[in-house]
């Protein structure tokens, strides 16, 4: 167990933190600001990944697919808030679990419907494929180096808009007093679209980012769905640094685990069983990281205020 | 501030002993102290804003103080939450209303008494056909004035049916004092004068630790006054005492003459 | 009697009608499907009564409906292939009778309620349904970890289990042991609804401050409907996995708690039969719908968003309206 591959894992389990962190800023912040717990947004990390899956296939410019995917996702977004998640601002959770559920189905079966079951290619573009030598002797993939980059870079752009702009400004009003906002003068509507349309558009662009590593199929968004529940219900719901704090912890737990735990059980164990029992308890480790997280604090690590 | 017509503490029912609680940088409650004894109504009034509300929450157990204590019938309550100062015997009424707005009126006041009489994990047997506790709640309800109205939704209630309902549910708890939180709040003037006289017989079973806007049901019906202005309590005494300080009218009833 | 009650009765002897029918017209499918729709409405009667009473959304009830299926798994692998179970600290054999395999179980589902439960009803709102969310989620990665029992590609039984003194290989004789158990849950629920017990339970849903306030502690009544609510669907889990001498790690997942809900609520959240409507409901589409397109869980989607939206209170609230308050 060399100290390169721990630094390896160390990267690979930030790469996940930080795709796991665009997903859960969308689900904290529409949660935070609408008070509306949205299921359907693994679905549009589907939809930015297939729409960038298409433009790649269609123009051959990644950088393209990315501002498509974040495009597509928006407009997918913008529309079901639209349509459909308006309606639900004023009902309570169980009727929007629900719906969002709904959502979920319409999406999968329709996306199965247009494009069938069999996943679609991206690629990683030829200018960020290959390793990248890192100091302290690391080869690291170049495109996993710039997800964590892109991932980051985004990070301190949300930051800065809920930090410095007027939208981030309504934006924290808004989690606060909702009533209050309103009797400002601010557009309610307007500012929810937005808002929704900005997460759907951070999810789809994670979708993107990974696509081009797994594969880019129906249903993909769900484990990172449930996995970015999970990171909220750690960070505190409604926030943005517990996102980034919950993201963090959930992307190295996961990561870190399931390496490294096989081998800590291959210590004591014969190989075979070390690596079934570890890779079982892996796999529930992010769940067992939660509750021990809830069971000092229920609200999460910085939630407290719904 | 001592008070010299009680000062051994006897027949306290509830005591409130030097309660503070901070918000952030607003100080809620400022060494508030008071005390309820049997037989009579306290007052306890103030601009909107002084703090009622919270003191009220830390005296039932919704909220913990920063500092001070709360007794209950001579025990000190600081460990025990909601629920256990229910059981101990203390009756609250809510400012908006709290109850079961799906349920008939009998139910929510079956509800008390099944709070009263336990058997809560009882997974057969008809609740509603319970002999004892529908006698209990029917005899509260009839209290109240509300019998007639036993089948009706609570949710089909008029606002002032529902402060009755509130009334009559705490009363099948047959508590050893009440906390209530604006009762007359909503109320026409009939509705007002109607329950100025229950409230006026209900002293006797339990005392009242009134908060009220109403100034005519607190002049009224008060026994002892106490004024709550950011906070702080600024004067307790009787309705003469306080109609008169100088303090209290200045703070509250504003420069005035005196009523 | 009430529109719903005879909506009630009408459901509950149609079920009853229509495999008898099959059985002499010799429509063993029929017979299947409606032995479906026992088993998934018992698994509906179950989160009901945390759902529909207490207000509780566990968006994953699955785990109960898991655990009883992968009880019945690993008794009967076990009876199956002569294996005991574990020799130490005593002989643990399988078995492959039903009422043992019940036993185990409803006993295993109700503990993990217990444990779940016990962690998760200490949040609300939000916090609550994701927690049960990811509870289930875990077992999910769990039971597909677990290559001992099959792993992601489940587990077969050979032979339906046994019964003492029916023959459970007989479609008939298996939908008529579910029917039976149905109806006792169903009874089970509807006293329940109307003892001291349901009564504080739905206050609480209500208005939990009324509750506290009269010296009920609301986390106490609803991990006990939490626990009761595991091991009915745990029961579900079990004979779903004899219908289908198969169970996977699909019995535990957040789709099949999605599903669990969505009968419930496309029949009327909190009526008793809201369930049993609702997995009828279900079937039908799948199997009509189904037949039509491979997509019909787009349709399923649309009816649940229409339901939602526009119809809240079910197939059963849309029939007879407001639901009449106890007597």
């Amino acid at each position: 167990m060399s100290l390169i591959l721990i630094l390896e894992q160390i990267l690979n389990g930030l790469q996940f933190g930080v795709m796991l962190f665009l997903m859960a800023a969308g689900l904290t912040l529409v949660f935070g600001v609408m008070g509306l717990i949205n299921l359907a947004h693994g679905a549009l990390y589907m939809v930015g990944a297939f729409a960038a899956a298409i433009v790649a296939a269609w123009t051959g410019s990644f950088v393209l697919a990315l501002v498509a995917s974040l495009a597509a996702a928006a407009a997918a977004g913008a529309l079901v808030e639209l349509l459909v998640i308006r309606k639900l601002y004023d009902r309570d959770h169980l009727d929007q679990v629900l719906a969002t559920f709904a959502l979920i189905l319409i999406f999968s079966e329709g996306t199965r419907w247009v494009f069938g079951s069999f996943p679609l290619f991206l690629d990683v573009p030829s200018y960020l494929s290959g390793p990248i030598s890192l100091p302290g002797g690391i080869e690291y993939p170049l495109y996993r180096l710039t997800i964590i980059a892109i991932g980051l870079v985004v990070a301190a752009g949300l930051f800065w808009l809920i930090a410095r702009t007027r939208i981030g400004i309504q934006i924290r009003a808004g989690e606060s007093d909702r009533e209050m906002i309103a009797a400002l003068g601010v557009d309610i509507s307007k500012l929810y679209t937005l808002v929704f349309a900005l997460g759907a558009a951070l999810a789809g662009l994670a979708g993107a980012l990974v696509g081009a590593i797994q594969s880019v199929q129906v249903g993909m968004g769900e484990p990172v769905l449930i996995l970015a529940f999970v990171v909220i219900v750690i960070g505190g719901i409604g926030s943005i640094k517990g996102a980034m704090v919950g993201a963090l912890l959930v992307g190295l737990t996961d990561t870190l685990g399931g390496v490294f735990l096989p081998q800590l059980f291959g210590l004591f164990m014969e190989p075979a069983s070390a690596t079934s029992v570890g890779a079982s308890l892996a796999s529930m480790l992010i769940y067992i990281l939660m509750a021990a997280i809830l069971l000092v604090r229920p609200s999460g690590l910085y939630g407290g205020q719904h | 501030m001592t008070d010299m017509t009680d000062p051994s503490g006897a027949g306290q029912v509830l005591k409130v002993s030097d309660l503070s609680k901070s918000f952030g940088a607003l100080q809620a409650s400022k060494n508030i102290s008071l005390d309820l004894r049997a037989g009579e109504i306290h007052a306890l009034i103030g601009p909107n804003g002084a703090g009622k509300s919270t003191l009220i929450k830390q005296i039932s157990g919704e909220l913990r103080p920063d500092s001070g204590s709360v007794s209950l019938l001579g025990r000190p309550v600081d460990d025990l939450d909601r629920v256990a100062r229910a059981r101990m015997g203390l009756g609250r009424t809510f400012q908006i209303s709290a109850l079961a707005m799906e349920f008939t009126v009998l139910q929510n006041a079956v509800l008390g008494a099944l709070g009263a009489r336990g058997g809560v994990f009882r997974f057969l047997g008809n609740v509603m056909r319970n002999k004892a506790l529908v006698a209990q709640a029917e005899h509260a309800l009839e209290r109240v004035g509300l019998l007639s109205d036993a089948k009706r939704r609570t949710a089909d209630l008029s606002h002032g049916q529902r402060r009755q309902l509130e009334v009559a549910v705490a009363l099948t708890l047959q508590p050893k004092l009440f906390l209530m939180d604006e009762p007359m709040a909503g109320l026409g003037a009939g509705g007002s004068q109607a329950l100025t006289g229950f409230l006026d017989t209900l002293r006797h079973e339990a005392p009242i630790l009134l908060v009220e806007h109403d100034m005519d049901a607190v002049f009224a019906l008060a026994d002892r006054i106490s004024v709550l202005v950011y906070g702080e309590v600024i004067a307790t005494g009787t309705t003469e005492e306080i109609r008169n300080n100088a303090e209290v009218q200045r703070a509250y009833l504003g420069e005035e003459e005196p009523v | 009697m009430n529109r719903e009650k005879l909506l009630n009765a009408a459901v509950i002897l149609l079920l009853l009608a229509i495999p008898l029918w099959a059985h002499m017209a010799e429509e063993p499918f029929l017979i299947t499907l409606a032995t479906k729709v026992a088993i998934l409405a018992l698994a509906g009667v179950g989160l009901n009564i945390a759902l529909g009473i207490g207000g509780l959304v566990s968006l994953g009830h699955a785990a109960f409906f898991g655990i009883g299926g992968y009880a019945m798994g690993i008794l009967a692998a076990h009876a199956q292939n002569y294996e005991p179970l574990a020799e130490w600290p005593m002989l643990i054999e399988g078995t492959n009778q039903m009422p043992v395999i019940w036993l185990v179980a409803v006993v295993a589902s109700a503990l993990a309620a217990l444990v779940i439960g016990a962690l998760s009803l200490r949040t609300s709102g939000v916090y609550f349904i994701m927690i049960t969310l990811a509870f289930g989620q875990m077992l999910y990665y769990f039971a597909i970890s677990w290559t001992a029992y099959g792993g992601e590609d489940g587990l077969s039984i050979w032979v339906r289990n046994e019964f003492p003194g029916l023959n459970t290989l007989v479609p008939l004789e298996f939908f008529l042991i579910c029917y039976v158990i149905l109806c006792a849950a169903l009874w089970f629920a509807a006293r329940l609804a109307r003892a001291p017990f349901g009564l504080a339970l739905s206050a609480a849903r209500q208005c939990e401050a009324r509750v506290e306030t009269v010296g009920i502690t609301p986390y106490q009544l609803r991990l006990t409907a939490f626990v009761i609510s595991g091991a009915i669907t745990g029961l579900a889990g079990a004979l779903f996995a004899d219908l289908n001498r198969f169970v996977s790690p699909t019995m535990l997942s957040w789709h099949t708690s999605g599903e669990i809900m969505i009968f419930v609520i496309i029949g009327g959240v909190g009526r008793l039969f809201g369930p049993v409507i609702g997995a009828a409901l279900f079937i039908l589409l799948e199997h009509l719908l189904g037949g039509i397109s491979d997509y019909w869980q787009i349709y399923l989607g649309g009816l649940l968003l229409i339901i939602v939206l526009y119809a809240r209170g079910g197939v059963i609230g849309a029939i007879s309206g407001r639901e009449v308050a106890h007597d």
